[in-house]
This record gives structure tokens, C-alpha cells and sequence, in this order.
């Protein structure tokens, strides 16, 4: 399997599926001509022309809800918001529209449709272009919501959301673009939405995580193994469908978690998740779940304090060591 | 002079307009007496006045092209071909509506009509329909977009963002304007620094025109010409209706905002008994003919508020139903 980073296998995904079915188009804000702001879109014009890949006016919300009416008539289209902050100015069509037209009408309509956006923080972007939003989509029912964390299933659920009949909201990561990691190169590599993965196997404590700070409790958990702790890393993958089961029989195992999230800690995913750990098995727990989330501040733009607001591996460690230390 | 009706369609279809004219007005009187009794709750917006827009428009599309509107939209639903019963059944929340009862008043949806709509959100339907008009013009089906919204929606982001996304991509999307003159209580005058809801379309060069949209034939006529330089151009068009509500905003509204003059002015204007008018001074038809439409469309109406209130409720279950495939 060859070595390739995140943004080339978001790029093969793309490219495979347009291939794959003519029905697949794409469009966003400079995706065609200029091949997209992070690069992800590159190649695709020249390979598919301008009937597929579309390059858009300014308008996100018109982005997302051309994509909602050309899915109700038969295409699966891709779109592309330049970042997630972007996606605020189309919640409108995301939530009210994307979200419900299959429900609302019956289940006489779907749509296989996909939003990508990248996003999070850690780039000294400042407060308007730093956010993470994964709770903001995670909340609402009608949307499934996709956070890879390696090349590999930056691939895989790509094409599995370009393939599902339900409307996903792709959130890549900016700062893991560049990450490398061994991806299939097989067109019919799928990974499938909804099943999270034990990304390290280890007995003392369970770390939920998702992009890329499934890639910051890693490097915690190799740094906790020379103190003789050792961690199992649960990568969500997907925040919708949320594989609870996953989670849950792990800590069931371990008897203690640990949940990281990038986004703010008031009302984020982390507590969602923290509460279905106890729902899931609060007799077997040794200590309470412990959170470690993005700090509740619009993001600075130093860097030096720009670090503080975003979960880091050291604070990983020490939410690890605080678990292993706490008792019921 | 106005031209005879016959030089601009057969007897059958000038029949048959009057006839869904009709209907949508008995079907919406009946909804407003099905709301005082507590068989119809949540938000209902009445269509009563306006039937010329939804009947002449709807007659001059091809069958296939797509219908989407905003949350007034019964009539548009029944003459695109809804069954009366399974609107009325949708209005009561019953598990027989159209929608199975999650929709209701305001979510009419039916995709084997092409009736591709009714949305609440004012203005949610532009981009839509612009996403249907690519999907027809990408595969090539040769159908056309037909998108109705009010005088209000006009003032949104999305009808703007929507007639410059059209035009630049070449989509055939026919903007049909419903302008009854108010948005809830507050007047177009109130509300659009140019008035004239057909000129804003100007910056964005999409043609566009206004009708008077208490005349079904004329609607017809200008929307059959529009519908067409559409279809042969896959471009945007707009068309502005002049038209009226008869009621209130919804059946929440006393309307105390506009006053019994206008009104009545308004209502000397209504389409029905101006269209029947034409239709016997014609010769198409005669005052008994037209009695016996009208008696037939109290017997659908009754049929259908008949079937709504014996159909079952839906089952819980139903609440996990249909959000994901
Ligand atoms: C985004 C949004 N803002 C406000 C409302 C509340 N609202 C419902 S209908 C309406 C007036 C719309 O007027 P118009 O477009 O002229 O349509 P009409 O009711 O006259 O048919 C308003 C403000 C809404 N549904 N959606
Ligand atoms: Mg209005």
C-alpha cells in the first residue's frame, strides 16, 4: 500500500468516485480553476471539465441548498465549503433543509449528497476561522457526520459518504493535510460510517477521540507507556452514526475514560459522550470520565496562547494520569 | 380588447381551469372550518384569492417540470394533481396525508407529480430549485423549475444569491413572484426599497415581467411564453403575479393591518366569478354547467374531509421512520 498524505487521499476518493459514477459532480467557492484552498480538488477540472466540477459564486448558503435540490433530482453531489466557519452562513439550508426534507416529506425523497468542510484550529487563524462545529452537526437528527483522523479513512469515508444515500457532513481537518499514512489503493476500499475503531489496543484506560486529536491521544498514550500506562485509543470516525458500542465495551474493559474533543466544552459532544459512558457501564467504572475539550474562548490569534485553547498531548496525559489516580 | 378565451385554449382546459379554481377554493374554505372545529392545528395559510397564479401557471408547464413554493401551497399541490383526500388527510396529521402526517399544512410534497415541495423557512426554496434545474439539465430530461414564492421572500439572501447562481450557470428555473401586496402584516411598501418586484431581477440580466394575477388566462398565457423561453434557452426567468389574499396571513391573523376598503376592492376583483363570467358570455359554458362544478367540488371537499377524519392516526414507531434510508 503506498504512502500518501490525507489531502491526496481525499483527492484519489474524489477522484475515484467521479469516475466511478457519472451521476457524481462537485462545486464549490475556487474548487475547479483554482483546485481548491487546501488543494484537495486538484486535477479534477482538467480530468472531468466544467459540467462536473464547478466552480461557485460566494454564497454558502445557495452552495449547500443547490446541492440539497440537485440530489432530490437525481445527482450526488459534492460540496465543498472553503471552512467549516463558512457553514454557519448555510445552517439554514443544512438544518433546516438538508437535515429534513426526507423526513419531513415522508421518506419520499433522500439525499446522497456531501458537504465537506475543512476546519478546527491550531493555524493562529484567530477567532472567525479556528472554530470546530462537530457539535453543532452532531446535534442535529437527518445528518450523519464524518471526522477522519488518518489517510487512510480520509479515503475510505469519503467514499462511503459519496455512496450513501444519506446526507453527510465531511469535516476534514486543516492541520492533518499533510499527514502521511499508508492508503489502499484499491477503487473499492470503503470504510463504513458509523463504526469506530480501536486505533491502540491497552488495558488501564479508554481515550475517545476523532480527527485530529485521535492523531494528539496517540502520541499520549506512547508517552504514557514509558510511565506504565497503557491506553486504548477509540477513534469515533464518524460522530453520526455514533458507534457507542465501540466505546463503550472498551472502557468496560479498562474501567476508566478519558474523551477529547476540539471543540468547546459547554454543551460539546465530549459530555454526549460522557454520559453514554455511564449510561453504558457506571458500575464497572474506577473513576470518573474525565474531558478534555477546546477551552470556552472565541480563539485568540498568538500563538503562544492560541495553544491553551486547544487540546494538547501533555494535557491528554495529565487528564490520563488524573483518571488513573481518582476513585469513585 | 381582451382576446376570446377560445383563440387562446380549447373549451376542455378553459373547463378544467375553472374547475381547480373552484376546488382550491372549496378545498381552502373547508380548511378554514376544519381549523375552527380543531380537526386542522399548527400554522394554516389560506390561498383563497390567489387560485388564477397556482391554476393558469400550473397549466402552462409541462407536466414533468418541477413545482416548488413556500408553505401557502395546498392549491399548488391539488392542481399539479395531489388527491384532495390525501391533502386533507396530510392537514389533520393523519397517517394517510401525503406526506404520512409529518409534513402538514405547510410541507405538501409529492416527487411521482414532480411537486417537489412546500417550505416554511421563507426563501428556502430558491437554491433548490435551482439544484432540480441543474439535475434536468445536466441529465438532459428537457424540464424546466417552476419556483413560486411571495412578495416577501424577495427581501431574503437566498433569492438573490439564487437569480445570480441561475444566470451565471444557465439554469432553467421560471421565478413565479405571488405578489399579494404583504408579507405577514408589513406591506411590499414597507418592505422593498424598489417595489416593483420584477425590476429587481435587473441586475443579475434575468428578464422578467409582470402579470395581473387575478386573470387566469392571462397568467397562463404570460407563464406558457416564459415556461418555453426557458425550456429553448435554460435560462432564468422571473414573472410577478399582481394577486390578493382574501384572509388573513394564516387563520392567526385578523389582518387588522389593511383596510375593509382594500379588501373589498380586492375581493370585487376575484378571479372565479370573472373567469365564469367570460366563460358564459363565450358561450363555453352555461351558468347551470358551471353550478354543477362548483356542487362537484363541495362533494370531492366533502369526500376528502370525510376520508381525513376516519383515516388512523400514525403509529409511534412512525416517529424513527423515514429520517435516515
Ligand atoms: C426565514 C423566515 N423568516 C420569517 C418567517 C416568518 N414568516 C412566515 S410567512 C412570512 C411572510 C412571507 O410573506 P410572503 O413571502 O409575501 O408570502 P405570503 O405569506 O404573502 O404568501 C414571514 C415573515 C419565516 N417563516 N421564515
Ligand atoms: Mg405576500
Amino acid at each position: 500500500m503506498p504512502d500518501m498524505t490525507y489531502r491526496d487521499a481525499l483527492n484519489l476518493a474524489l477522484k475515484e468516485e467521479l469516475r466511478h459514477d457519472p451521476s457524481v459532480v462537485i462545486w464549490g467557492e475556487d474548487v475547479a480553476l483554482y483546485e481548491g484552498s487546501f488543494k484537495v480538488t486538484r486535477g479534477l477540472l482538467a480530468e472531468f471539465g466544467e459540467e462536473r466540477v464547478k466552480d461557485t459564486p460566494i454564497s454558502e448558503n445557495t452552495i449547500v441548498g443547490v446541492a440539497v435540490g440537485a440530489a432530490m433530482g437525481g445527482l450526488r453531489p459534492i460540496a465543498e465549503l472553503m471552512t467549516v466557519n463558512f457553514a454557519l452562513l448555510a445552517m439554514d439550508q443544512i438544518v433546516n433543509h438538508m437535515a429534513k426534507v426526507s423526513s419531513m416529506f415522508g421518506g419520499q425523497t433522500h439525499l446522497p449528497m456531501v458537504i465537506r468542510a475543512p476546519g478546527g484550529g491550531g493555524s493562529q487563524l484567530a477567532a472567525q476561522h479556528s472554530q470546530s462545529l462537530e457539535s453543532y452537526f452532531m446535534h442535529c437528527p437527518g445528518l450523519y457526520v464524518a471526522v477522519p483522523a488518518t489517510p487512510a479513512d480520509a479515503k475510505g469515508l469519503l467514499k462511503s459518504s459519496i455512496r450513501d444515500n444519506n446526507p453527510v457532513m465531511f469535516l476534514e481537518h486543516e492541520l492533518l493535510y499533510n499527514s502521511k499514512g499508508e492508503v489502499s489503493d484499491d477503487p473499492e476500499f470503503l470504510v463504513p460510517l458509523g463504526k469506530a475503531q480501536v486505533k491502540r489496543e491497552g488495558t488501564d484506560v479508554t481515550i475517545v477521540a476523532y480527527s485530529r486529536m485521535t492523531i494528539l491521544a496517540l502520541q499520549a498514550a506512547a508517552e504514557l507507556e514509558k510511565e506504565g500506562i497503557s491506553c486504548e485509543v477509540v477513534d469515533l470516525r464518524t460522530l453520526s452514526p455514533l458507534d457507542t458500542e465501540t466505546f463503550v465495551a472498551s472502557v468496560k474493559k479498562t474501567g476508566r475514560a478519558v474523551v477529547v474533543e476540539e471543540c468547546w466544552h459547554t454543551a460539546g459532544l465530549g459530555g454526549h459522550i460522557a454520559s453514554l459512558i455511564y449510561e453504558g457501564c457506571f458500575d464497572l467504572l474506577q473513576s470518573p470520565v474525565q474531558r478534555v475539550s477546546g477551552l470556552d474562548v472565541p480563539m485568540p490569534y498568538s500563538r503562544k496562547i492560541e495553544k491553551l485553547c486547544i487540546p494538547q498531548p501533555e494535557s491528554i496525559v495529565a487528564a490520563v494520569r488524573e483518571t488513573m489516580s481518582g476513585k469513585y | 380588447m381582451e382576446a376570446k378565451l377560445r383563440a387562446i385554449l380549447p373549451d376542455a382546459e378553459l373547463l378544467k381551469m375553472y374547475e381547480q379554481m373552484v376546488l382550491s377554493r372549496e378545498f381552502e374554505e373547508s380548511c378554514a372550518e376544519q381549523y375552527t372545529k380543531g380537526h386542522i392545528t399548527g400554522f394554516l395559510h389560506l390561498y383563497s384569492g390567489q387560485e388564477a397564479v397556482a391554476v393558469g401557471a400550473t397549466a402552462a408547464l409541462h407536466r414533468d417540470d418541477f413545482i416548488l413554493s413556500a408553505y401557502r401551497e395546498h392549491a399548488q399541490a391539488i392542481v399539479r394533481g395531489a388527491e384532495p383526500k390525501r391533502v386533507m388527510a396530510e392537514l389533520f396529521g393523519k397517517a394517510t396525508g401525503i406526506c404520512k402526517g409529518k409534513g402538514g399544512s405547510m410541507h405538501l410534497f409529492d416527487p411521482s407529480l414532480s411537486f417537489m415541495g412546500g417550505y416554511a423557512i421563507v426563501g428556502g426554496q430558491f437554491p433548490i430549485a435551482c439544484g432540480l434545474a441543474f439535475a434536468a439539465k445536466y441529465r438532459k430530461e428537457g424540464r424546466i423549475a417552476a419556483c413560486f414564492f411571495g412578495d416577501g421572500a424577495v427581501n431574503q439572501g437566498t433569492f438573490h444569491e439564487s437569480l445570480n447562481w441561475a444566470r451565471l450557470w444557465e439554469l432553467p428555473v421560471l421565478f413565479i413572484c405571488e405578489n399579494n401586496s404583504y408579507g405577514i402584516g408589513t406591506s411590499v411598501a414597507r418592505a422593498s426599497a424598489l417595489p416593483d418586484i420584477h425590476r429587481r431581477t435587473c441586475g443579475y440580466d434575468i428578464p422578467s415581467e409582470r402579470v395581473y394575477g387575478m386573470d387566469v388566462v392571462a397568467v397562463y398565457e404570460a407563464v406558457k411564453r416564459a415556461a418555453e423561453w426557458v425550456r429553448e434557452h435554460n435560462r432564468p426567468y422571473l414573472i410577478e403575479a399582481i394577486t390578493y389574499r382574501f384572509r388573513g396571513h394564516s387563520m392567526a391573523d385578523p389582518g387588522k393591518y389593511r383596510s375593509l376598503a382594500e379588501v373589498e376592492l380586492w375581493k370585487s376583483r376575484d378571479p372565479i366569478p370573472g373567469f365564469a363570467k367570460r366563460l358564459v358570455e363565450e358561450g363555453i359554458a352555461t351558468e347551470a354547467q358551471l353550478e354543477g362544478i362548483r356542487q362537484q367540488a363541495q362533494v370531492t371537499v366533502a369526500e376528502a374531509v370525510a376520508f381525513a377524519e376516519e383515516s388512523p392516526w400514525p403509529e409511534d414507531g412512525e416517529v424513527w421512520e423515514d429520517i435516515y434510508v
